[in-house]
Order: C-alpha cells, then sequence, then structure tokens
C-alpha cells in the first residue's frame, strides 16, 4: 500500500493523475436530483467507446475495396471467429448512437441546458452531432450493398444541385463520375481514421466545456451558486462514486435493449440493417425505393417537401438549403430562445405545446422519410417541414410571452 | 448529364416503389428454421435444381454439413458433384458472361438471397410459375412479372396455368387482370408435397442466409440472463451508495 502511495506521489510530482480526477470525477459537483433523461450522456460514450473497439476488429478483415468489399463482410459474418457479434454490435451500435444522441439533445431541450452559459457546451455538442452524420454517412457506404451504393449515390447528388460549383462539387467529393472503389477507399479513410479522429477531440473538449460550467438538472437551477462554507454545492455530490454507480444501472438497462434487438432483431425491423444492403452494390440496377438510413429521414423528409422552383433555383436546391438550415437552426437555439427560465417545469402552456408539436414533426417526418412519396405524405412532410421551422422561428417571440413558474432556490429532488 | 439521369432516377422511384408494391398476396413460408431434416431436403433440393445456375459463393459446403448435422462423407457423396474440397464455397461453373447471354441478365448469387426477398416471398415465388407463351421460357411468374427464369422445379410441380379477372377502369375500358393460377397437369409430386418441398428449400435459403441466427439467438438468452442478474446488484450497489443522499 505504502509502494502504491509512493507510486501515485511520484506520477503526481511529474503529471496531474490525482489533480486531474478529482476535477472530473472525486470532486466535480453534480447536482442531487438527475433524472432518466441524464443518462444518455454516459451512454453516448460507452457508445462510442462501443463503436471504436468493434471498429478496429473489423478493419482487421474488412477490405476497402469495390471487388472484395461486400463478401469482406459476409467473410467476417461467417468464417471470422465471433465475426458476425463484432459486426452486429457495430451495426446496432450506429443506430443505439443516435437513439442515445437524439434523446441527450431532447434532454438538453426539455431543461434548458443549451442557456447561457452552456451555450458553449451545446454548440460542441452540436459540432459532435453533425461529425456522427458524417461518420455514420461514410461507414454506410463500406458494406457496398445496394442501399449503400444508392444511397451515397443520392446524398452526393445533392452537392450536385448546388449552382454553378454543384457538379464539380460532387464529382471532387467522389473522386469519379459515379461511386467508384476511389470513392469507397476514401470513404473509408475518412470513416476509421478522420472523423473518429475529429470526434474524440470533439467529446473532450464538450467534456471540458461541461465541467467548467458545470451541469445543468432538471429544475434549470445553477447549483454553484447555492455553496457550504467549504466552496461546495449544497445541492452538488461528487460524481464519483455517486453517479459512476448510478450510470452503472443505466448501462446495465441499456445494453440489455441493446442485446435484445442485436441477439433477436439485428435488422431492426428493416430499419437498421436494410434488406437491399444484402445485395451487393451494382451501379447499373436502381433499387426500387432508396431512403436513407433511419436517422437521417426526417432530413430527407424536408428535402423531398420542397418541390416548387423559385425563378432560376430548382426545387431540388431549395431542398438542400431547406435541409441544410434544418440542422443549421439547431446551432443556434441558445439565442433564439429568450425565456427567463430554463427548465419546461416553470415554463408556460406555449413552450410546453410548441416543444411536444415539435417532437411530432420530427417523428412524423422521419416516418415519412422512409417512405416512397404521394401527394398526401408530402403534403404532409410540407405541414411538418412548416412545424419544424415554426418552432425555432416563432421561439424568440413565444418564448418571451409564455407565462413562467417562479423557480425554487433550491433542487427539488 | 448525371443530373438529369438522378433527377429521372428520382422520379422514378415512387413509381417502381408503386409497381412493385402492387399488393401482391404473399403466402406464409412457416419454415422451421430447428427442424434439420427439412434443411437437409433443402439443401440437396438446392444443390440439384438450382446450383446449375445460381451459386452461393459465401456458403462453405462443410459448414453447411456442420450446421446441418451432415457428415463431410456424405457431403461429398449427396451433395458434390464436381470434386471440391469440403471447405470451399459453393461456387459454379457458370461464368456471369455465360449467364447474362443465356439468360438476360446473370443468375443472382443465392447466399443472401433470403434477407433481400424475405421469405414469404421466395415460398410464393417459387410456386407461381404460370405458363406465358410470350416469354423466352414459356413461363412467367405471379410475384415477380417478366422473370427471366425457367421453371426449374416443373417436373415436381407440374405446369400451372393463369387465371384472369375482367375488371374495368374509370374510363369504362376492360383489363385483364391476373388473379392467380391454378395446376392443369400434375407433376410427380402432389401439390402438399410440392409445397413442402418449397418449404424445406426456402427454409435452406434463410438458413444460407445467416447460419449463426439459431446460435446468436440462444447467446442471446444467455446474456440477457446476465445483465437481469447484473442488475440487481448494480442496483443494490446505487441504493447502497445513494442512501445518504436526501
Amino acid at each position: 500500500m505504502g509502494m502504491l502511495i509512493s507510486f501515485r506521489d511520484w506520477i503526481d510530482a511529474r503529471f496531474p493523475l490525482t489533480k486531474m480526477w478529482e476535477e472530473h470525477l472525486s470532486k466535480y459537483y453534480a447536482p442531487k436530483n438527475f433524472n432518466f433523461w441524464y443518462f444518455f450522456g454516459s451512454l453516448a460514450l460507452l457508445v462510442l467507446v462501443l463503436q471504436i473497439i468493434t471498429g478496429i476488429f473489423l478493419t482487421m478483415n474488412y477490405k476497402p475495396d469495390a471487388t472484395m468489399a461486400f463478401a469482406s463482410v459476409e467473410y467476417i459474418m461467417r468464417d471470422v471467429d465471433w465475426g458476425w457479434l463484432i459486426r452486429y454490435m457495430h451495426s446496432t451500435g450506429a443506430s443505439a448512437f443516435f437513439i442515445v444522441v437524439y434523446l441527450h439533445m431532447f434532454r438538453a431541450m426539455l431543461y434548458g441546458s443549451y442557456k447561457g452559459p452552456r451555450e458553449l457546451l451545446w454548440i460542441f455538442g452540436m459540432m459532435i452531432y453533425l461529425a456522427l452524420m458524417a461518420e455514420a454517412f461514410f461507414g454506410y457506404l463500406l458494406p457496398w450493398g445496394q442501399m449503400s451504393y444508392w444511397g451515397a449515390q443520392v446524398i452526393i447528388s445533392l452537392f450536385g444541385a448546388i449552382p454553378v460549383i454543384g457538379d464539380d462539387l460532387s464529382l471532387w467529393i467522389r473522386g469519379d463520375f459515379v461511386i467508384s472503389d476511389v470513392t469507397l477507399n476514401r470513404f473509408f479513410a475518412l470513416h476509421v481514421i478522420a472523423v473518429p479522429f475529429v470526434l474524440a477531440i470533439l467529446v473532450v473538449v464538450h467534456i471540458l466545456a461541461l465541467h467548467e460550467v458545470g451541469s445543468n438538472n432538471p429544475d434549470g437551477i445553477e447549483i454553484k451558486k447555492n455553496k457550504d462554507e467549504n466552496g461546495i454545492p449544497k445541492d452538488g455530490i461528487p460524481f464519483h462514486p455517486y453517479y459512476t454507480v448510478k450510470d452503472i444501472v443505466g448501462v446495465v438497462v441499456f445494453l440489455a435493449f441493446f442485446s435484445f434487438v442485436m441477439f433477436f432483431a439485428p435488422e431492426g425491423g428493416g430499419y437498421f440493417l436494410e434488406a437491399p444492403n444484402f445485395e451487393p452494390a451494382n451501379p447499373l440496377k436502381t433499387p426500387e425505393h432508396i431512403a436513407p438510413v433511419w436517422y437521417f429521414t426526417p432530413y430527407y423528409a424536408m428535402l423531398r417537401a420542397v418541390t416548387i422552383d423559385i425563378g432560376p433555383l430548382s426545387a431540388k436546391f431549395l431542398g438542400v438549403i431547406v435541409m441544410g438550415s434544418a440542422v443549421v437552426i439547431l446551432f443556434f437555439l441558445p439565442w433564439l430562445d429568450r425565456s427567463p427560465v430554463k427548465s419546461i417545469r416553470y415554463r408556460g402552456p406555449i413552450s410546453k405545446i410548441m416543444l411536444a408539436l415539435f417532437v411530432v414533426a420530427f417523428v412524423v417526418l422521419g416516418w415519412l422519410g422512409t417512405q416512397a412519396p404521394t401527394d398526401t405524405k408530402t403534403t404532409m412532410a410540407q405541414v411538418g417541414t412548416i412545424a419544424y421551422f415554426a418552432f425555432f422561428l416563432l421561439m424568440p417571440f413565444y418564448s418571451k410571452i409564455d407565462s413562467t413558474k417562479p423557480v425554487p432556490d433550491r433542487v427539488t429532488g | 448529364m448525371k443530373k438529369q439521369l438522378l433527377a429521372i432516377l428520382l422520379l422514378a422511384s415512387p413509381v417502381l416503389a408503386f409497381a412493385s408494391g402492387g399488393g401482391v398476396h404473399l403466402d406464409k413460408a412457416n419454415i422451421d428454421p430447428t427442424n434439420k431434416e427439412s434443411l437437409q431436403r433443402g439443401a440437396k433440393t438446392f444443390v440439384n435444381y438450382c446450383m446449375g445456375c445460381h451459386s452461393a459463393e459465401y456458403q462453405r459446403y462443410n459448414r453447411l454439413g456442420r450446421d446441418l448435422g451432415i457428415s463431410d462423407e456424405d457431403i461429398i457423396a449427396n451433395l458434390m458433384f464436381a470434386g471440391e474440397k469440403t471447405g470451399d464455397p459453393m461456387t459454379i461453373a457458370m461464368t456471369k458472361n455465360m449467364g447474362k447471354k443465356w439468360f438476360g441478365a446473370p443468375p443472382p448469387d443465392l447466399t443472401l438471397v433470403a434477407r433481400v426477398r424475405g421469405t414469404d416471398w421466395l415460398y410464393t415465388y417459387l410456386r407461381t410459375f404460370y405458363r406465358d407463351d410470350s416469354r423466352p421460357f414459356g413461363v412467367n411468374n405471379e410475384v415477380f412479372n417478366k422473370v427471366g427464369m425457367p421453371n426449374v422445379l416443373w417436373q415436381l410441380q407440374g405446369l400451372q396455368e393463369p387465371v384472369y379477372k375482367t375488371t374495368v377502369d374509370e374510363n369504362g375500358h376492360e383489363h385483364q387482370v391476373l388473379e392467380g393460377v391454378e395446376l392443369e397437369q400434375a407433376g410427380s409430386q402432389t401439390p402438399a408435397e410440392f409445397d413442402r418441398t418449397v418449404r424445406d428449400l426456402v427454409n435452406f435459403l434463410a438458413y444460407m442466409g445467416e447460419p449463426i441466427k439459431q446460435e446468436r439467438k440462444s447467446l442471446g438468452i444467455k446474456v440477457l440472463l446476465f445483465l437481469f442478474v447484473f442488475f440487481i446488484i448494480a442496483y443494490l450497489l446505487k441504493k447502497e451508495y445513494w442512501k445518504d443522499i436526501h
């Protein structure tokens, strides 16, 4: 024991090990009233680690070559020991990542976690979300199935809708006139090196920003305003051991859901692994119905909702603008919200109704994005798109005029 | 140029989706993936009737033997005819180019066909070929219109004739719509026997699509049981730590 302590002291004299441990875990004071919604941050970190580890093992047998990629995935599924498990973990993990991140983001919207002083924390989080979408998009091409190929074809062609530079830009992205071996190779490089590297840095920055300002909580109260004589927030408890042991419970429940999908329905009802993707990519055969993977479908529905040209601007280009704006507008949330209170608990009925409408719009748009468009469905997507944007663009008004309830001084458990 | 092409594709995709989803009724395959005899019969039908033209290039013979309970000797005697080794994948001699020349499109590899099409579709497809003299092989199919494949199981099934019904559209024009098929000339199997043959074959195709499926499920039960026990421990641990927090 004495030896261990002197070893720790030896390290501490040369590296801030104990200091970091205390700053981020044993003396990081988190509000004691975290509820269900506060599990998803640590779960997102868990899924990131899971994706990186399974990804490393997949690259040991995957071949980023248009003539071999599809077969190498089947090789992993059949001939590599436990390869099927690693592959299903990775494919289920991709969808789980988005589920967890969407719930994590929704938590921020429920309790106003993006509001000052956490604007930068929200911005870093949004950058993680963008990087995650890029990571998922590049990764989906790698199995080189029909949906991989045609999904990428449709998305890259969106860049072609940009006036003047569009064609050259999509050519530059593909590195070829069609999606080919060249595209596959560069997507592989981006998927396994560039984007994960950016993601890891962003996650560190996100957590550093969080630990600087401190966690928000379901009451939207700054616990740092109420400190005891030792300078410790009265409503704060050390992250370790309290939240580490609590998060273990969350991890086990999450893993149960995750395992249920992975072992009993790895295709996720055709949403996590799409049936046409079990057919190798064929540039000469367009699938009957091309739909992106479920986590992109709300934006895809908004893209297709735009059906009119305005002057020289094509409907497709305008759709791309709408789709891009739908993501970009999230960055501005901290400045769109003018409510004097953070948490939904102390907001008035208008804010509650608008948030509920937003959730309905997002889910309905997500479903519409998986469907082949019909007149009715296009109209629905248009209504959904308007509702989606109304939530953000009207927020400066309704968040300001909405009634509020008095916010307590201390957290309410 | 490509932009136009894509625009056409995007425009056509809903039409194609509509065309394919035209409310075709699929019969339930009701396969039993745990029935080894059924899988073995299916394997035999596959090797005898399908592998003339279709490969199963991701499936190895000895894996099939191991999973279906067939010894290497029996595999060599009953399922392998071209002197391959038991560790070889189930490839065929016919090249893609030959296939394209003879059938218009190369017959697809069938290892994963059950995961692409689904078992009900395959079960219906294999049983609903009907006589159509306008087609190169003299047959068409209820769920795959203008199919390029001949009915390779016709000696077992017999010959089926199409049954049409007449519908009138909103402009008063009459159309002949395919309603179903009926057996015209009996084959060597009764309809019930033939259904079983196809069911076994589809069962085998489903096995081939994901050989690990049964093992995956049984491992899943163990993992969930472990997580359940671990949940109780984790929950009690949390409760113990948190009892001084109010």
